[in-house]
């Protein structure tokens, strides 16, 4: 009987000092990068952000890794939206239950799995080599595109869907036609969720690296054109860390996390107001 | 879109792999022991063990810390912290790679030098960082398992004298089994196709190890690492080890179609 | 060993709202005893404190006065494990585990130490015959408890509570969610366990409460965010045909008209 109380305590003990010690290592990677990080931003000023690296080691600013990244960013998510978007109106309102539906989900379910580096390989394969896109943003932002679909379409169904009955029952009753409905009604109302989705997916467009590192390449350069090849800040630190600078790796640690952090934070916070509106 | 997305992959990556296959033959493809493709050899049979010997390492530090994370966001955690906690992990996911690569190079790798021994890159130091890194992964998902499994039977546990671990351990965690695995596998999953952090501080060495801080090569860093020079047969290789990535999380996510529908019909 | 069940003075707090104002009662051995009243009024409130599982459904819960079970006062330095052995509690809805017939009921004595197989075989057998189902699942012991109907699955909730002895049986509501003919079984089954048990329950049908009970506690709240109070409790006859107070009488008449 004391074992079995025993027992329960030492383990309730285990439990706490796991889950403690994990958000304290956690809170101390995040932590560390931003305080080693910011303190060496400021010290270099505001030319960090607006001028290009210089020499070989490629020390200073990042202003054209910060172009590549934003560039790639909305590039990917502007050809995601409407496809995404219209993948998930069609499941939430018009799909059933068949075997076609089945497949999609299945494939979707594959998409999110498939190894990012895979997706590079494709992205060389077919949008670099195969279409002739050349190392390029385009080529970065379609395969990231590919990457980011799933969790587009996942969160976009789940708001659609999240939009209560009534709405739709109330427009119809009115003489609205389904799609009148679907646009007019639940749209609007789906529309935070949709965000939410719209942000993460570009938190992990923005931090994605292994499959842009071999389309967009990795020219330090200010693209001008889709069609120019171009350095994201993943890419940049990939480089720096591996090349030992660590002071330039900070600054470009803290910018990445930053960045991926405040579009995650975004989009949670977006996400539990979303989520209190329709239970 | 997803499915001619999924197509295109499937296709174009085994279109430019399976030459390779046919060349070298499945078999001393897949159990050949030696990697070495400007030379002529072929064996990924070292790289599919450093990727076996990683993930298991993270299953064994993230996974298990996940899953007792996960028991105790549901189940013993105030309100007043959970809250926190959760965000706190919602955070870590969205974390880029890169920067989990960076602090291994900067922190993790100094450290198993003096602590550990060996060059600090290798099999422990990988594992650990993809330990963190799948650790909100099964965190998530290990806590809507176990929370979705009604208060009714940790109420009727506790009420007949019952104390909470015994509650927890042989009441709430069978009932939520399924989801745990679920957890699990997608942690696996999400090990085995991570790429730039592991190709970071596991230190690139296609060799059969003998201790754990050994560097090794993993099957998507020796992608990542060779795919900028490689050319001819070894270009082909590199696809065909993506056609081994590939199979694999089907068959993982196969698995878990086959587990829910186990577990579905059990109901 | 059924035992008294005393409340002295209590009152219970869910963090700032006062759920419980001044409660005064004492709960007879080897009776059965219901608790009715409105929605809202408190009653598995009190049910919840004679097992101390308030705690467990809130955060921050408070109680001033004092619970006694056999003379012991419960919510002071008692030691909470044997305390719920003590009492067993049946829930509105039949909750077995998802765990096989015979394991459901030997989990408990299990982890209360009984190890030896022929020792739980016998317990198992004892408390479902004691739940009138042994005769139902003799032959199903090693299926799931889930495979049961509603009312055998609530059964087995009240043979898995009888499987450690305890001495107070704490049931809400016990049949609200079963069929007339499964609650006509339950109720047989009440009447038989009363001369072992000290049985306390909750329910929402006056037919019910004057069907099985000895004795009534009616309670009342005065409206949402006023405490519950207990306004009459006594004889089951006397309380359902000459209440003491008006406003039973007024809940009565209402529910039965
Ligand atoms: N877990 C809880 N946290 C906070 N307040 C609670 C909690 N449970 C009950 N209350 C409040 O305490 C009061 C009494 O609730 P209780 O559930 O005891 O009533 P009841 O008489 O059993 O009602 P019902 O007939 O609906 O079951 C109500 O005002 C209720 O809102
Ligand atoms: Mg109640």
């Amino acid at each position: 009987m004391t074992r079995a109380r025993v027992f329960d305590l030492s383990a309730k003990a285990v439990a706490w000092a796991v889950a403690i010690s994990t958000m304290v290592f956690l809170i101390l990677i995040i932590g560390y990068v931003v305080i080693r990080g910011v303190p060496s931003i400021a010290s270099v000023g505001l030319e960090f952000f607006t001028t290009a690296p210089r020499g070989i080691k490629m020390q200073g600013g990042v202003y054209p890794m910060i172009v590549s990244s934003i560039y790639l960013t909305v590039l990917s998510l502007v050809i995601a939206f409407p496809i995404g978007l219209g993948a998930a109106i069609y499941l939430a309102e018009y799909a059933g239950r068949g075997r076609f539906v089945e497949l999609i989900r299945f494939s979707a379910d594959l998409l999110s799995g498939v190894p990012s580096i895979v997706f590079g390989l494709f992205g060389l394969a077919f949008f670099v080599y195969f279409l002739k896109m050349g190392y390029s943003v385009l080529a970065g932002a379609l395969t990231v595109f590919l990457m980011v679909l799933p969790t587009l379409v996942r969160t976009s169904e789940q708001a659609i869907k999240a939009v209560p009955r009534s709405y739709r029952e109330a427009s119809l009753a009115l003489g609205a036609s389904k799609w009148q409905t679907i646009r007019r009604v639940v749209l609007p109302s789906a529309a935070p969720g949709i965000l939410t989705g719209v942000i993460l997916a570009m938190g992990r467009a923005f931090g994605e690296t292994a499959a842009v590192l071999f389309t967009a390449g990795s020219v330090p350069q200010t693209p001008a054109s889709p069609l120019d090849g171009g350095r994201t800040l993943t890419v940049h630190l990939f480089y720096l860390a591996t090349q030992g600078q660590i002071e330039d790796s900070f600054r470009v640690a803290a910018v990445l996390l930053f960045v991926v952090l405040g579009f995650n934070l975004t989009a949670g916070w977006m996400m539990a107001r979303f989520r209190r509106r329709f239970g | 879109m997803a499915v001619v997305g999924i197509i295109l992959i499937f296709t174009f990556v085994i279109s430019a792999g399976l030459p390779l296959f046919f060349k070298v033959g499945p078999y001393r493809f897949l159990f050949g022991m030696e990697w070495r493709p400007t030379g002529g050899q072929f064996g990924i049979l070292p790289l599919i063990l450093g990727t076996l010997l990683v993930v298991a390492g993270a299953l064994v530090v993230g996974g298990s810390a996940g899953v007792v994370t996960a028991i105790f966001l549901s189940e013993l955690c105030p309100q007043v912290l959970k809250r926190t906690f959760k965000v706190v992990v919602e955070l870590l996911a969205g974390i880029p790679s890169v920067v989990y690569g960076f602090f291994g190079i900067i922190v993790l790798i100094p450290f198993i030098r003096s602590q550990v021994g060996g060059s600090g890159y290798g099999i422990l130091s990988a594992s650990i960082i993809l330990g963190i890194m799948i650790l909100p992964t099964v965190t998530a998902i290990a806590e809507d398992a176990v929370s979705s499994v009604p208060i009714d039977y940790k109420l009727a546990g506790l009420s007949l004298g019952a104390t909470d671990w015994q509650t927890i351990r042989q009441v709430i965690l069978p009932a939520a089994t399924g989801g745990i695995a679920t957890a699990l596998v997608l942690g696996i999953g999400r090990a085995i196709g991570e790429t730039m952090a592991v190709l970071m501080v596991i230190g690139n060495a296609p060799q059969i190890p003998d201790s754990l801080v050994k560097p090794v090569s993993a099957l998507t860093s020796t992608i990542a690492l060779d795919m900028a020079y490689a050319s001819g047969d070894h270009r082909t290789a590199l696809f065909a080890i993506a056609i081994v990535l590939l199979l694999i999380i089907t068959l993982l996510l196969i698995s878990i179609r086959l587990l829910h529908a186990r577990l579905g019909s059990a109901e | 060993m059924a035992s008294e069940v005393k409340f002295e003075k209590v009152d219970f707090y869910y963090g700032a709202f006062k759920a419980i104002d001044s409660l005064q009662l004492t709960i007879l051995a080897r009776k059965v005893s219901a608790f009715i009243g409105p929605s809202g009024c408190g009653k598995s409130t009190v049910l919840r404190m004679v097992n101390r599982t308030n705690e467990l459904v809130a955060e921050r819960t408070r109680l001033e006065g004092r619970v006694l079970i056999a003379d012991e006062n419960i919510y002071d330095g008692v030691d909470l494990f044997s305390l719920r052995k003590k009492v067993g509690m049946v829930f509105q809805r039949p909750n077995p585990f998802p765990k096989t017939v015979y394991e459901n009921i030997a989990w408990a004595p299990r982890i209360h130490g009984v190890k030896r197989t022929d020792e739980l075989d016998e317990i198992v057998e004892k408390s479902l015959k004691r739940a009138a189902l042994w005769d139902q699942v003799k032959n199903k012991l090693k299926s799931s408890a889930l495979s049961l109907s509603g009312g055998q699955q609530q059964r087995l909730c009240i043979a898995r509570s009888i499987a450690v002895n305890p001495e107070v049986l704490l049931m809400d509501e016990p049949t609200s969610a079963l069929d007339p003919r499964a609650t006509a079984r339950i109720e047989d089954l009440v009447e038989e366990l009363k001369a072992d048990y000290t049985i306390v329950i909750v329910t929402h049908s006056m037919q019910q409460a004057a069907r099985i009970s000895d004795s009534t506690a009616f309670f009342l709240s005065e409206g949402a965010g006023r405490p519950g109070r207990l306004i009459e409790f006594g004889e089951t006859e006397r309380v359902f045909t000459n209440p003491s107070s008006r406003l039973t009488e007024k809940y009565i008449t209402g529910r039965f008209g």
